[in-house]
Parts: C-alpha cells; structure tokens; sequence
C-alpha cells in the first residue's frame, strides 16, 4: 500500500471515527439514565436520636410569603417532634422528575402525588407500605372509603394518604363577563349557556371565551371531564374485563361543542396548546373568560400568579345527560419505597401534622388557617371531604375567621357541588390514556377537517392495546 | 515526511520501516498520560452509557427492582407503535426542510461576508451571537414571538406589511416550517464561521483568473468557491443530516410534540417512551429506539462516505 493510500486510508477511519463520536455523543445524552443498583443507601439517615426527614414544600415558583408561611409549620413540627430534623425542598410532580429521582436514590422521604397515579405507582412497587404506620392513626377508620381506595392496593393495603379532594370547577373571568354585558353572579348553568356566554366574551373583548387544556395529559384529562358531563364513561370494567369505551356518545357531544365553539363561534382565542400551568397563567393576566380544571386551582393561581381576587369566579360544571357525572381527583402523600420503618414512622407523623390534622382537630386547623392568613396565603380554598362532609362543614367553621378567599364568588361551586354525583378517573392506564386523548383534543382545535370518527376508534384501539397487555 | 535510512529494522524496506514505526505507541508513557483524561470522560460519560442502554433495551425495568431480560420484545413494541412512523416522517421532514431551506443559508452568509472585508469582523460576531444565547432560552423567546394572537410579536409585525395573522405552532401546517426557523437561526452562525474559515483558505489567483476570464459574482461562486468549498461543504453536510434527525429542543419547548403529533421527532417519542407517563416509564422500548437511530445514522454515514468518495477532498 504506497504512503499515499495509507494516509488516506487513516484519515478516512479517522473521520469516521469523529462521526461516529459524534452520533454517539448524541445518542448518549438520551440513554443517560443509570438504573438504581440494588440495596440503594436511602437519602436520609435513621440514627437512634435524630432522624433527618426530606419533604417536600411547594411548587417552585410560588410566592416568598408562601414558603415562609411553610418554614413556620416546618418550626412548629420539629418543637413538637425534638427527634426528627425536618429538610425541605420545592417539588413538583413531573413524571421525569420523579422517575429520575428514584433511580438517583434523591427521592424525597415525603412526596405528594395525584389520585391518577396512585394506582400504577402501587402495582409498579414504587411506593412504601405504610398500612401498619398510618393503622397507629386515631382517625385510620374514618377515611372516606372512595378516596382513601385511592391509595389501597388490591388487598387493602395503604400505600398512600389522601390528603386533599377536589372535583372539577368551572372557573371564570368575572371582568370579563362585565365586560360582555354578563352578570358575574350568574355563570352559566348548562352546556349551550358556555357556549353562549363564549362567544359573547370572545365578540365583545377579543380575549379567548372558553379554552381547553390540550397538552401534557391534560387535555385527557379534561377531555374525560367533558365527558363525564356530558353522561359518558371513557373506561368500563375492571382488570381483566377493563373496555376502553372512549367513543360513546358523552364524548361525541362534548367534541361537537369544542368543535362548535372553535370553528363556528370562533371564541376560543387563538392559541390552543395549554397545560396545567401555562392555562392557569394565561387566566390569571385576564386573557381567558372560562375554563374548567380543579376546584383548588384558585389556591396555584395565588400563590403563583398573584391572580386579582376580585376577578375570580368559580361555578359548578354543568351536567347534562342521565348518567352525568362530576370527575372528581385529589393529592396523595406517599412515601419513598426505599425508607426504612424508623423514616416511615418519621413520615407518616409529618404527614399527620401537615395535612391531615388540619382536617380533623381545631387547633391544628385554626393554626394552620392562621400561619397562611398572616402570610398572605389563601385559606379556605373549595374542596371536596377527605373524611365525609359533616367533618369538612365543622373544618371550615373552625378557620372562618382566617378565610381569604372570596368564598361568596364561588357559591354557585360550593352550592351545588354536594349534590353532583363523583365519578373517579378512569383506574387502568390512566396517563397513558389521556396522553392519547391529548391528540384528539388538539386535532379537533387545530384542524377544521378532523375527523372525529377516525380520531376516536383509533383512540380506542390504542387504549384497548394496552389493556388488554396487561 | 522523509524517509529515515534503514536503520529500524534489517533489510526493512521503507514501507515496512514505516508501518513497524506506527506500530509503537509515538511519544509513549506521556503521550497516553495526556489521552487518558479524554479517554476516562469519554469512557464514563459516552460508552459506559452507550454499554448500558444496550443492555437495557433487552430488559424491562422500574427502577426498584432487579430488571428481567425480555429479548427483542422491546425493539418488537417500538416498531409496531403507529407513533414511530409519525416520528420517523416527521424527523425525515424536519431535516428535509433543515436541507432545503437551512443549509444553503450560512453557506450564502458566508459568501457575502467574506466579499465585505472591512465590517467582516462585526458581522462574524453578530452572526454568530444567536449561537451563544442558551438554546432554552432561544427556544422559550421565539415561543413568545410566535404568539399567534394579531398582537404577538411576529404578527404585529406582519401586520404593519399587511399580512394576516399566521397561527405559527397552531396547526398542522404552520408548525414544522416555524421549527425550522427558530433552528436554522440559532444553529446557522457556527457553520459561517466555519465556512468563512475555508473561504479565506481559497487562493486567490483563482478568483483573479476568473475576472480575466469575465466571469460574473453568480459565475464566479458557481465555478470557483463551491468547487473548491465542497470538502466542508460535504463534512457540514452530513454533519446537519446526523444533527436534524436528533432534533428534540424544538419540538420539545415549543409544542411537547403537537399539534395532534404533527412534531413529533424520533427523539422526542424516545422521551416520551422514557418519561412521559409519570410513573417510572418504559427505559427499554426508549434505550431500543435510541439503538435503533444510532445504527440509522452510522450507516447513512458510512454509506455517504463512501458515496462521497470521488467528490471529497480528503
């Protein structure tokens, strides 16, 4: 081989090889997560005497005042606990964050999830066992049976504490509605008044009449909550039975009315990809007149918006057909599968203390209504019982003094919400479900042509793939 | 490099002389003390992660306990998910329209450039200033730039030429070309400096030659500065192809793979297969598409190199 093709030849391989690092350092950075090895130290450390205790806080993002209002309860806790040493930390339940933190063994000790996820985590294993700590409890008998199911595994054992419920609320702009010649203590009671009142808005300020989350699993989820309203089911049966039912006619209806209120009316704005987060903000700054999420969003919009109190309004959601119902959702506490009984022991004490005692006895209760109120945060937020309804009537009259929130602008929420039947989230595949729900929401706002009955029987197979994998 | 006598070896010829010199380690113990910083960063955070994604694509896993070996199943389920097709048409997209709009854009810049000698300095840094913002940040600024309401930024200025409101991300049809303007803005100052770089090595006797010969600007791009740019301009070439099927950032910021899937890239269906269940998610069937696209790609290179072999200048 003369020196000529040699040199050749090696810069050739050369190149290559720099191309090949190249992919590789790309494909890498996807492939980066390490798998937890087995027999993982857990973050914290259980001594005889001290027992150090990650929790979790708030959101990040949320006001100074708030994590103040935090810092006080943290005090309160540790005088009354000497022997366990509360760490704290912002938290936000993303699936990334979690999975990544469990796997990097940095998982908090005490961490809150919703109701949607309960279920999966328990199965997958990814929960601790909590049965016998929260057994100790003096009220473990009096949960609501619904609600704490969402915690239980097949058998019964507790895996997580519900510690808030909500349904779902119609939420809206009472500027808006004054600014569209409405009266902001009538919100509108059925499906044709929404529309009706949409495009009222939408034709006299320009701003966005009714909007729909459509990203994250969250237009699934509100997707669901439409149709729940409308008298459908999008699940039927259980376990090996389990029917993915998403084309049936609740859901039909609750299309048509999205698709009416875009196309026809052209009263939902102009911007159609919205989560959780970037809906709630948008509301806040005044550009949305009406949309749906969970009764105790009010308490996100303030801590992490500074939404105007006095153009906020919250109404009961419409139900309209026999079998209508109210999805109804809420926050777990769960602890770090990886805990040792002496954390678990720590951990079920602060989640006594933080967010069930405020349920049940006056003086947490009036304590925690009063730290919030004296720094500035919002007390007496709507919601729905963790216990039965009798307890969180006697809850709220203990904080009446504390409460902030311009409770007399929701009462068509509060009014009504007792006599909406509830009706859980769908229990199998549940993100996974409304992720593929998420397309047909956004389909059916962004494209005039989607065809609704291709949308939804594809729906349905992918739903049906799954739990039938199972 | 000169021939040394044949002092190496007996009767070495001086092919074998030189191939025995090659075959020991030159500069020696210090030489590989120099390479094993690079090669341990490399080992840890590039192949061990490679090694280890191998692994998992044959396991299924939740984090917590031991994982169990499933064979092919994984690379089975991502083959048959009717997303990888959307994802693989909608990256096969992507870069197309990164190729046909993106890459002749620094390539020009360049030229044009290289022509104004004296502000070539400022316009080297302002061109390259979108590389140095954050991508993140680059990402989240067009986003409100793309604000599709008739007083988002972009809007209100097509407003002031009369032209209607685009939707921008809102559909279908707007989106992917509105991906691939935010990319080739952010991405296109490096390849100028690159290619301003070559051009500055073309000889400049070919240029006078081509004036004495009468050729014009277009003529003398198409015959002198092409000819002899295509060298880089193959490597950048290849080097954007590799790159725009990775696309994830875009799609990911700015519409999390929507409107109804239309920006959905393979990267980002390996994402989602990871993470977005919120509960652990599915690390095999997103390890065996990672493998899946890092094979792609190593063939494409190596098909391109070798097809590339009489027109590149290495």
């Amino acid at each position: 081989m003369s020196r000529t093709q040699r040199r050749r030849g090696s810069s050739a391989a050369a190149l290559v090889t720099i191309i090949m690092l190249a992919t590789a350092c790309g494909g890498a950075s996807v492939a980066s997560s390490t798998p937890a090895p087995e027999g993982e130290e857990p973050a914290e450390s259980a001594s005889a005497e001290q027992i150090t205790l990650t929790v979790v806080s708030l959101r990040p993002g949320s006001e100074p005042e708030a994590f103040a209002a935090f810092e006080e309860q943290v005090a309160q806790f540790e005088e009354a606990n000497p022997d366990i040493d509360v760490v704290s930390e912002e938290y936000e339940w993303t699936g990334p964050t979690f999975a990544a933190q469990l796997a990097g063994g940095t998982l908090p000790d005490v961490f809150t999830i919703p109701f949607t996820d309960g279920k999966s985590l328990i199965e997958q294993g990814q929960l601790a066992d909590i049965s016998d700590q929260v057994a100790a409890l003096p009220y473990a008998d009096q949960f609501n049976a619904n609600v704490l199911d969402a915690g239980q595994d097949a058998d019964g054992r507790i895996f997580a504490v519900p510690t808030a419920a909500y349904g779902i609320g119609l939420h809206y702009n009472r500027t808006l509605f004054e600014q569209a010649g409405l009266d902001p203590d009538q919100p509108p009671t059925t499906w044709d008044e929404v529309r009706e009142y949409a495009k009222a808005i939408a034709d006299a300020t320009g701003q966005a009449g009714y909007v729909q989350m459509s990203q994250s699993n969250t237009g699934g989820w509100q997707l669901t909550t439409l149709s729940y309203a409308h008298g459908g089911r999008v699940q039927e049966g259980a376990g090996a039975d389990a029917v993915s039912t998403i084309d049936n006619p609740g859901t039909r209806a609750a299309l048509g009315l999205l698709r009416e209120m875009r196309w026809t009316d052209n009263a939902m704005g102009s911007n159609f990809l919205y989560d959780w987060g970037t809906i709630n903000s948008d509301f806040s700054a005044g550009l949305i007149g009406m949309y749906t999420s969970g009764s105790d969003v009010y308490t996100a919009l303030s801590q992490e918006h500074e939404i105007d109190p006095d153009q906020y309004g919250l109404a009961s959601l419409p139900l309209e057909g026999a079998d209508a119902g109210l999805l109804g959702g809420g926050t777990l506490a769960a602890v770090n599968v990886l805990a040792d009984d002496a954390v678990k022991e720590a951990a079920v004490r602060w989640i006594d203390f933080y967010y069930m005692a405020k349920l049940l006895d006056q003086d947490a209760a009036t304590l925690d209504a009063q730290t919030l109120a004296e720094n500035d945060q919002p007390v007496g937020t709507p919601a729905l019982p963790v216990f039965d309804q009798a307890t969180y009537e006697t809850s709220l009259e203990w904080i009446a003094d504390y409460i902030n929130v311009p409770l007399d602008q929701m009462a068509s929420f509060t009014e009504n919400i007792f006599e909406q039947p509830l009706v859980p989230e769908p229990s199998a595949h549940t993100q996974e479900a409304y992720a593929i729900l998420d397309t047909i929401v956004q389909a059916v706002l962004t494209d005039e042509n989607a065809d609704i009955d291709a949308l939804l029987a594809d729906a349905d197979s992918q739903v049906q793939a799954l739990l039938d994998a199972d | 490099m000169t021939e040394r006598p044949a002092v190496l070896g007996a009767g070495a010829s001086p092919a074998r002389a030189g191939w025995r010199r090659a075959a020991s380690i030159r500069g020696g113990l210090p030489a590989l003390l120099f390479l094993a910083p690079m090669l341990i960063i490399f080992g840890v955070f590039s192949w061990l992660p490679i090694g280890q994604a191998f692994v998992m694509s044959v396991q299924e896993t939740n984090l917590v306990t031991e994982p169990t070996f499933v064979g092919l199943d994984n690379f089975a389920q991502v083959l048959g998910d009717p997303l990888f097709g959307t994802a693989v048409r909608n990256t096969a997209y992507f870069a197309l329209l990164a190729l046909v709009f993106g890459y002749p854009v620094p390539l020009i810049l360049a030229v044009l450039m290289s022509e104004l000698r004296r502000s070539r300095g400022l316009l080297s840094a302002l061109a390259y200033l979108p590389v140095v913002i954050p991508p993140v940040v680059a990402v989240l600024l067009w986003k409100v730039f793309y604000d599709p309401r008739p007083n988002g930024v972009f809007n209100e200025i097509l407003g002031w030429i009369g032209l209607g409101p685009v939707p921008w991300l809102q559909t279908a049809g707007t989106v992917m070309p509105s991906l691939v303007l935010e990319a080739t803005w952010a991405a296109a100052g490096g390849t100028v400096i690159i290619y301003l770089a070559a051009l500055h090595a073309v000889p400049a006797e070919l240029y006078d030659a081509a004036d004495v010969d009468g050729a014009s600007i277009w003529q003398k791009v198409r015959h002198v500065t092409i000819p002899q740019l295509r060298g880089v301009m193959l490597i950048t070439l290849i080097l954007q192809v590799i790159g725009t099927s990775q696309i994830f950032l875009e799609p990911f910021l700015f519409t999390g793979g929507g409107p109804a899937n239309a920006t959905m890239t393979v990267l980002l269906l390996i994402y989602k297969y990871a993470f977005q269940n919120s509960i652990g998610g599915d690390y095999g069937a997103a390890t065996a598409l990672s493998l899946m696209l890092a094979a792609f790609l190593a063939v494409l290179s190596a098909v391109y190199f070798r097809a590339t072999r009489s027109w590149s200048t290495t």
